[in-house]
């Protein structure tokens, strides 16, 4: 019988030749990653198995990202908790501020991750890594503890449903819109405990910028892993950045779906997901309108190159609407650097725009652009939860770099295509 | 392990956020978490909640961020266990590893009105609504997961298994 890409990556980390959705298995990790947030709570929880080291130095990440560069004297604390660790145990894989990013955008960009990899990350977006071909989740501090200390976790083997998208994409159209459609499709809950598989043509279209854009959010559709099985781009994109051999895996033909959704890529316009869920999804033509206070673009969803260069094509030579922030954050130094490089840093200084350091910072409500009451922002980000940004009156609007750059521009939501 | 106490109702898709919101996230000491458990829902709860109580709630308890301190607020907050018609998954490991009891019973969820009197045998997966004299039976943990729960969480857990090994 076939498997799965999902059911694949865990039988091959299982150490088994079949595994299928129900089963718990016993896996060895390639990667175990944590934050300024979620590392202090695992380190504390690491120091009590009286474990001398970490399983590996070399396979453990630790990412300052959420609160830095530090937000406050306790937010510096926990900051500094993660450096002492990392120094006492002399990991390699530890990015101080000045050389980090997002931490979903920094580690595929390092090569830290690659296809057929098995990765837990005690952040929910962890399951970024599923556009490489690898397998990866969100975990808590104390599975993350545990990792560290084993370099193995277990996991219950997930049912798969595959997204077929038919069709290619309208002008304007993203990755992004892809996947707030399916959601708002699915709802939040509609993939719990299981691996959302994506393909199709329209996915195919879609760089690896877009694709990481898609698997990000598969945990708010409350799904264990997104996968997008590796082609050209991915080994194109992974060529020059693995340090360390990989192994590609694609599902069988006879693999089991617990559901397969099939998609017209060409009926997709731009999406708005409504205040306060993520499947309160609306395309644009039934959203233009709702005057905004803020735009952020940005986050381990949408602060990757491509959305900047996007961002600079609706911005250039225009200006941010009066009363309104627009916040840009480049994911990693990298995308940052590659943005002065292009000029299109220059293009968001005129429009009005500021320029902030890698950072999660606002898309959580940790600094950098937190709400008042009854503001409305719309974000390039992941989730919008009640009072996610700030206020617990303020709203957030989740939608493409494209979307939010006019919505900027206008001071209200907007398509694209009325600016361009 | 009996537990017991009086119920607090929440409906469907609790997140991490109102659990426990992010600006409270530049600590992880379980005693100020308390306070602000459940604030951005129910600005009263951590004053209203009495040792002992339960949380009875919807489908999908928990989604959203991986955040550890959701559970540990709750747990903080004199909480025994939660009771759901589904949990998010990695609220679902995060509870059982830091021991903080939690059941998947959609019938206790539906019937257990706020304020009944509840009590719980997570041995046996057992509620018992002392309010409305009603049983209502929880799905059983795997045994994989009942290892894990009856060593007190998932540290205690390795830590067991660790001497196994050596």
């Amino acid at each position: 019988m076939g498997m799965t890409i999902t059911e694949k990556i865990l039988a091959d980390h299982a150490g088994e030749k079949f595994v299928e959705p129900g089963q718990f298995v016993n896996v060895k990790l390639d990667l175990v990653l944590a934050n300024d947030i979620t590392g202090p709570v695992a380190i504390k929880e690491f120091k009590k198995l009286n474990t001398p080291q970490v399983f590996n130095r070399e396979k453990i990440a630790l990412v300052p990202d959420h609160f830095t560069p530090n937000k406050d004297i306790q937010s510096a604390q926990q900051a500094k908790e993660l450096r002492e660790f990392a120094k006492e145990q002399e990991l390699t894989n530890y990015f101080e501020v000045g050389e980090m990013g997002i931490e979903h955008a920094l580690l595929p960009e390092k090569g830290l991750v690659l296809p057929g990899d098995l990765v837990i990350g005690a952040d929910s977006h962890t399951c970024t890594y599923g556009a490489l071909g690898a397998f990866s989740t969100g975990v808590g501090s104390t599975d993350l503890a545990a990792g560290m200390a084993l370099g193995e976790t277990w996991l219950m083997v997930p049912e798969s449903i595959k997204f077929v998208f038919k069709g290619k994409l309208k002008p304007w159209v993203s990755g992004k819109d892809l996947i707030l459609y399916t959601i708002g499709q699915i709802g939040v809950d509609g993939a719990l405990y299981k691996a959302m598989e994506f393909t199709g043509e329209a996915i195919e279209e879609l760089s690896m910028d877009g694709r990481f854009t898609m698997t990000n959010m598969a945990i708010e559709a409350g799904a264990k892993n997104g996968i997008i099985a590796p082609d050209e781009k991915t080994i194109a994109y992974v060529r020059e950045r693995a340090k360390r051999p990989y192994k590609v895996f694609s599902s069988d033909p006879d693999a089991k779906y617990a559901q397969i959704f099939e998609f017209d890529a060409s009926d997709i316009e731009p999406q708005v997901a409504f205040p306060h869920s993520p499947a309160n999804t609306k395309p644009i033509s039934e959203a233009a309108g709702i005057p905004i206070d803020q735009a952020v673009i940005g986050s381990c969803t949408n602060g990757r190159i491509e959305d900047l260069r996007i961002t600079a094509q609706i911005l250039k030579g225009k200006k941010v609407s009066p009363y309104t922030r627009l916040i840009i954050i480049p994911g990693t130094q990298e995308i940052y650097r590659q943005a002065v490089k292009e000029g299109l840093v220059e293009i968001f200084l005129d429009a009005g725009a500021v320029v902030s350091t890698p950072t999660c910072g606002p898309c959580l409500g940790g600094h950098m652009g937190i709400l008042a009451e009854g503001e409305k922002c719309i974000a390039t980000t992941n989730r919008k939860f009640r009072g996610r940004m700030g206020h617990v009156t303020s709203e957030i609007y989740l939608a493409s770099p494209a979307v939010a750059a006019a919505s900027a521009v206008k001071g209200r939501i907007a398509a694209p295509e009325e600016v361009r | 392990m009996n537990l017991k106490g009086k119920a607090w109702k929440f409906g469907n898709d609790i997140d991490t956020d109102v659990i426990i919101p992010a600006r409270y996230l530049n600590t992880s000491d379980p005693a100020e978490l308390a306070k602000h458990c459940m604030e951005d829902i129910d600005a009263n709860f951590s004053r209203k909640v009495e040792k002992g109580d339960l949380i009875i709630a919807g489908d999908n308890f928990g989604c959203g961020s991986s955040r550890e301190h959701a559970p540990i607020s709750i747990k903080a907050a004199g909480v025994s266990c939660i009771i759901a018609k589904s949990f998010a998954r990695i609220f679902f490991r995060n509870a059982i590893n830091i021991g903080l009891p939690i059941l998947i019973c959609p019938e206790a969820a539906e019937k257990i009105a706020e304020g009944d009197q509840v009590e719980v045998d997570l041995a046996a997966g057992s509620i018992k609504n002392l309010t409305k004299n009603e049983v209502y039976q929880a799905q059983p943990f795997p045994p994989f997961m009942q290892e894990i729960i009856s060593a007190g969480g998932l540290i205690p857990y390795v830590d067991q298994k660790r001497r196994e090994k050596s």
